[in-house]
């Protein structure tokens, strides 16, 4: 499959996680939102690198990297998700609510 | 030869050391022993530069080197001390006369407490001092030291009644405009070191040193240094600190207008006196100067009713002579009549103070009268001096006088003209003086009138020797055109001036015509002093000045001149610049940067709303931004 | 070693004071560890030919080829000697001001003085910049917490001035350190960083706004009379007598010789606008009332001759200068010891206010009137050594083309000075007592000992100048050597 239908598709998700970020109030759906634009930049990780490992003459390790880089990011990800999540908890506990615009407290 | 390089750093080294162990020791010393250190430290520098004359007198010239003062790359200026036949006189008038006014001020200061007794001793040993290191300094800068010490010696003594605010306002005020001219006197130096790279006077005063300046620069350095002189040596316009010296205690007014202080600028002309004539332009600017100055300061001196201020203007007038006498190249004449009036107005001066002392610190002579009768020395000596001062054949004044008069009638017979003018106005305002303080009645208190008396033997006995002094004095200097040969200053002064003499253009005057101008105004002179008598004897000049007489009495409105415009604009300018200026302008600039950063961060704070989702989207139309930057806009 | 010494001895006992309670043993403490300090500059001064003893080099920031390098030069020196001497004199003559937390006061005091004289002997551009702002914050404190009532204010628009200054120096430094041959902080590094023409013409301006509020040149002076006036007179004393000649050290030191062509260009300039600060500065300073007001203006107007020789870029001048920065540290110490001792005795610095001390003080009055003469650059004072050869050298500049017009102006100094010092002395000093001044008393024996001292150091230098001058003669031919490219580039220009 040509590479450009891997780029077609992260992007599409990738604005898609843009949109409901920006548009959604609700914490639990931007969180997810921010799952969504990351996994678009694995698949693109993982569609490059699988590229490169094709390309003629590459060395047997050719693109690797770019699939180190996707667990870097599962394991990032995993990471927020737990304190992004704990946060939300935390958020829903004292304020009972867990639309984003009512923590705007930064502004005071 | 060398003993003499030996001892000269005694001479202005005992007035220190007076100095030094009558300040430190002025509450514990009794009044005769600081009298007596005070004076005999004088004394013996007397004796000294009675020896160095002496030794000097074949035309010899003694530098001698004591220390590095400031050494510079290859600028150096040593601590050196010169000797030579113009020092010698000086140093001869400074310690001699300065002597006599030390053993006058023993007793004419007796009342003061021991305290400010040890102190007025203390301020004048160094005024004395600093006077000799500026005739003795070897260089300019050694010279400049002595020139702004008398400068902060004047301003101790006249302000040392300092409780009197007006006194200390005169204090400041001759300091002040001091320091105009030694502006000047420094501008001058420094051009001299930029151009000659030294400011030796052996180095600088040779035809070969000199010829390095331009004409340009060299009349522009003369300038300044005259412009220095008119500083110290009160001429226009730089005189009106010298009448208000009078605040000081009356011998001090004697040490700075007779034997110190303004002379200096005329030793210094006179020591630079080569390259001065090498520079007509600024020896016609100082005659001019010279004669505005006299006649200037001899019409006020004719309706000043304060017996010192008379004498303050007569003694600037006279200083206008020495200066005419400089411009018209006529150096011999103008040391000359530094000498003579050196005499007669420390006489004058002496003579007042013991009539001030009498009548109980009176000084207007409207309120005198008729004191010959009580006073007898002081009468006798004062109408001596007078006589002296107004040129009467025979005395000393007549002859330095004439001598310049004649210098002034080979320059101009203008000049001559405008300066026998000048000396009948003298001869008229000192008999003025003269009559109206010890001829007639008197006209002061009873009290007063009980408590007149003859002064002290301390204080007749330097007014006896002044005025001996000022009779013979000028038999030094003899004309040519009356004894051939007979000159001897001329004589003693010729290696000084020598060099100077030959670069001047030469103006020979016939003696049968200067036989003719002595005549002429010994004549004169001796017709306004009769003139003067009669009409002062018969009606004493009491009454208020009116009309043009108001005018000399306020002294040509000069200082309110000044005041006006100098001094005010220049306060006035100050509290414009502190308070407005400082204020709002420079630091309201500053705040107004502050203010700016604080209005520009409240009109931002839109941004941070606080919003997550504004943030988020400011970073996402910036992630865009850069794409479009990246992708699109560059190349 | 004596560079070593002189920097760590305060700085110990500087935090030693922090830690300690009471009151006299602080005030002892601090004097006692001032007084060390000074031997200790008396003895680098003995020792002066002896080699090694002024050098300490040890690593600091390897990785950054940045080291902990000291050195005496002749101004370093010099001005070390001067802060050493300041301290006990300061600490001495404010020693019955009361303070409130003393220790912190004396604990911080003496951090200034570990600052000051690290900044005059480092020859590192980090370490310069380092104690540059050692013995700059601790005085930001001490003005803030002791100050008098607008202190706050004050000190803030001080503390903004300042900071923006050392920022801008910061970032010249970092950017010539990028540029030095093997990325090296040294100062001999800096002296062949090889700075182009256009980047010389914005470094200097970085350079030169930092140590222009620290001196200050007109029109970077508005901070400073305001702080005077309201910082205890103890700090007032280290941020007139010493801080002042930071800013001077550092044109000296690194603007010069590191931006030539830019000290070229912009030394007309700048010479001009400090002789307008003379001018300015006198002419205000004849109108104040409040005494320390006045030393401030008088202050900028001395610094502004300073200012002005310095960018004659003439041997005489620099050597001039040099010694005048020790001059004007005395002079003005002293006058700032009067004007504690009349704040004391009356409760006030109004001249308005004040009249005929030297009635009821006469030795005061005798030595403020021979350090109000050293004010106005009397001969035989100390201050006629330096203003004579600035003088001199401001007219023989080879790199002003202005040097007659800058001389004449900054003369006009030489009669306004003597209008304001003289109005002070008449006003305050001499005249008839009032109400106030009717009970003064002269000053007693420790403060006659002070100003005896101050006075003596006057007299010394202003009589025999030549160990002195001598001591600068080398290192102001080091400062110069770098600007020999001048007559180059003047060929170019014509």
């Amino acid at each position: 499959m040509p590479i450009n239908y891997y780029i077609t598709l992260a992007l599409c998700l990738f604005a898609i996680g843009v949109v409901g970020v920006l548009t959604r109030r609700n914490a639990i759906i931007v969180f997810m939102c921010i799952e969504l634009m990351l996994n678009s930049v694995n698949l693109l990780l993982v569609a490059f690198s699988k590229m490169h490992h094709l390309a003629k003459g590459a060395a047997a390790t050719a693109g690797t990297d770019g699939q180190l880089f996707v667990f870097f990011i599962m394991v990032v990800a995993a990471a927020e998700v737990s304190v992004g999540l704990a946060i939300i908890v935390m958020m829903y506990r004292n304020v009972h609510s867990i639309n984003i615009n009512f923590l705007n407290r930064l502004k005071h | 030869m060398n003993n003499v390089l030996d001892i000269v750093y005694w001479i202005p080294l005992l007035p220190l050391l007076g100095c030094i162990i009558n300040g430190l020791g002025r509450k514990n010393l009794s009044k005769g022993a600081i009298g007596f250190i005070g004076s005999g430290v004088i004394l013996a520098s007397f004796v000294l530069s009675l020896w160095v004359f002496f030794q000097v007198r074949g035309g010899n010239v003694h530098t001698a080197e004591y220390f590095p003062f400031i050494n510079v790359g290859n600028l150096k200026i040593p601590f050196a001390f010169q000797i030579d036949q113009l020092s010698a006189i000086w140093l001869l008038i400074i310690t001699g006369i300065g002597f006599l006014i030390h053993v006058y001020s023993v007793s004419y200061m007796h009342e003061e407490k021991p305290v400010h007794f040890g102190r007025y001793f203390a301020y004048l040993n160094l005024f004395v001092f600093s006077m000799l290191l500026l005739v003795m300094g070897a260089n300019f800068v050694i010279m400049f030291i002595g020139w702004e010490g008398v400068g902060l010696c004047s301003y101790l003594l006249i302000g040392f009644w300092f409780k009197k605010k007006e006194y200390s306002k005169a204090a400041n005020k001759a300091f002040i405009m001091n320091r105009v001219g030694d502006l000047a006197f420094l501008i001058a130096l420094f051009m001299l070191i930029h151009k000659l790279g030294t400011t030796t006077f052996s180095e600088i005063f040779t035809s070969a040193s000199l010829a390095k300046l331009s004409g340009k620069e060299m009349t522009t350095i003369t300038l300044l240094l005259f412009v220095g002189a008119t500083g110290k040596s009160a001429q226009i316009p730089l005189y009106t600190w010298l009448p208000d010296a009078m605040a000081g205690p009356t011998p001090v007014s004697a040490l700075i207008h007779a034997a110190t202080m303004v002379t200096a600028g005329v030793y210094m002309i006179a020591r630079a006196n080569l390259m001065f004539a090498m520079a007509p332009a600024t020896l016609n600017v100082i005659a001019i100067i010279g004669i505005a100055t006299a006649l200037l300061a001899a019409t006020i001196a004719l309706k000043q009713n304060d017996i010192k201020k008379v004498l303050a203007y007569s003694t600037v007038s006279q200083l206008g002579y020495m200066f005419l006498a400089l411009g018209s190249g006529a150096y011999v004449a103008a040391v000359f009549h530094v000498m003579t009036h050196a005499f007669f107005k420390a006489l004058l001066f002496l003579g007042s103070g013991s009539v001030i002392h009498a009548m109980g610190g009176e000084q207007d002579m409207r309120k005198m009268g008729g004191l010959s009768r009580y006073m007898k020395i002081t009468n006798i000596t004062f109408l001596l001096g007078c006589l002296a001062i107004a040129g009467i054949p025979g005395f000393s004044g007549f002859f330095s006088k004439d001598e310049i008069l004649a210098g002034a009638f080979a320059k101009s017979p203008v000049l001559y003209a405008l300066g026998l003018f000048g000396a009948l106005l003298t001869a008229f305002y000192m008999f003025r003086l003269y009559v109206t303080t010890f001829k007639g009645t008197f006209r002061g208190t009873d009290e007063q009138k009980h408590h007149l008396h003859e002064s002290p033997a301390a204080i007749t006995i330097p007014l006896v020797i002044l005025a001996v002094l000022s009779v013979i004095g000028g038999f030094v200097g003899v004309p040519e055109f009356i004894a051939h040969g007979a000159h001897a200053l001329s004589g003693f002064l010729q290696p000084v001036f020598k060099e100077a003499y030959a670069v001047l253009p030469k103006h020979e005057v016939e003696h049968s015509t200067e036989w003719g101008l002595a005549g002429l105004s010994s004549v004169l002179v001796i017709l306004t002093v009769i003139i003067a008598w009669a009409r002062f004897s018969k009606k004493p000049d009491l009454q208020a000045a009116t009309g043009f007489g108001k005018i000399l009495e306020n002294k040509w409105y000069i200082d309110e001149l000044y005041q006006g415009v100098i001094v005010k604009p220049l306060n006035m300018l100050g509290s414009f610049l502190s308070n407005v200026v400082d204020k709002k302008v420079v630091d309201g600039l500053v705040n107004g940067v502050g203010r700016l950063v604080r209005y520009g961060g409240r009109q931002l704070r839109w941004l941070q709303s606080g919003q997550t989702g504004s943030y988020i989207l400011m970073m996402v139309l910036g992630m865009v931004l850069i794409f479009i930057v990246q992708f699109f806009l560059r190349k | 070693m004596i560079a070593l010494l002189l920097i760590l001895v305060p700085l110990v006992s500087g935090l030693a004071a922090f830690l300690m309670k009471k009151e006299e043993q602080v005030r002892t403490w601090s004097l006692l560890a001032a007084i060390i300090t000074f031997i200790i500059s008396i003895l680098g001064v003995a020792v002066y030919t002896a080699p090694g003893c002024w050098t300490f080099r040890a690593g600091w920031m390897g990785s950054l080829n940045s080291s902990f390098s000291l050195k005496g030069d002749g101004m370093g020196i010099m001005l070390c000697l001067l802060t050493a001497l300041s301290y006990p004199v300061i600490f001495l003559s404010t020693w019955t001001t009361a303070y409130k937390k003393v220790h912190n006061f004396f604990g911080l005091m003496l951090l200034t003085q570990a600052g000051l004289m690290g900044v005059f002997l480092a020859m590192d551009a980090l370490l310069f910049y380092f104690f540059w702002e050692l013995a700059l914050i601790p005085i930001y404190f001490i003005c803030s917490q002791w100050g008098g009532e607008k202190r706050i204010a004050v000190t803030f628009k001080f503390f903004i001035y300042t900071f923006i200054g050392s920022l801008l120096m910061l970032v010249g430094i970092l950017y010539v350190y990028s540029r030095t041959p093997g990325h090296s902080f040294d100062i001999t590094a800096f002296y062949q960083a090889g700075l182009s023409l256009k980047e010389q013409s914005w470094l200097f301006w970085l350079f030169f706004v930092a140590f222009a509020v620290k001196m200050p040149v007109f029109p970077f002076h508005t901070w400073q009379p305001d702080t005077y006036q309201q910082s205890p007179t103890a700090a007032t004393m280290v941020l007139s007598a010493l801080m002042v000649k930071m800013g001077l050290l550092g044109v000296l030191r690194w603007l010069l010789p590191v931006f030539p062509f830019a000290s070229y260009l912009n030394g007309d300039t700048i010479s001009l606008l400090a002789v307008t600060g003379i001018v300015y500065a006198s002419l205000i300073a004849m109108r104040q009332d409040d005494m320390k007001r006045l030393v401030a203006y008088s202050s900028i107007a001395h610094i502004g001759l300073m200012c002005a020789a310095v960018f004659a870029e003439d041997k005489s001048a620099l050597q001039g200068t040099m010694i005048q920065m020790f001059s004007h540290g005395i002079n003005i110490l002293g006058m700032w010891i009067v004007v504690e001792i009349i704040e004391r005795k009356f409760g006030t610095v109004k001249i308005s206010a004040l009249g005929g001390i030297a009635q009821k003080a006469p030795v005061l009055t005798f030595f403020f009137v021979i350090i109000a003469f050293a004010n106005i650059a009397l001969p035989l004072t100390n201050a006629f050594i330096g203003e004579f050869l600035m003088f001199r050298g401001i007219l023989a500049s080879r790199v002003s083309e202005h040097g007659v017009l800058i001389m004449a102006t900054a003369g006009l100094g030489i009669i306004l000075g003597a209008v304001y010092t003289l109005r002070l002395g008449r006003k305050v000093f001499f005249g008839e007592t009032n109400a106030l001044t009717e009970k003064g008393s002269d000053i007693v024996f420790h403060e006659r000992a002070i100003l005896a001292i101050i006075v003596g150091a006057i007299l010394i230098l202003g009589i025999y100048p030549q160990p002195f001058l001598n001591a600068l003669d080398h290192i102001s031919q080091s400062i110069l050597k770098n600007s020999d490219v001048l007559p180059m580039l003047m060929k170019q220009k014509h």
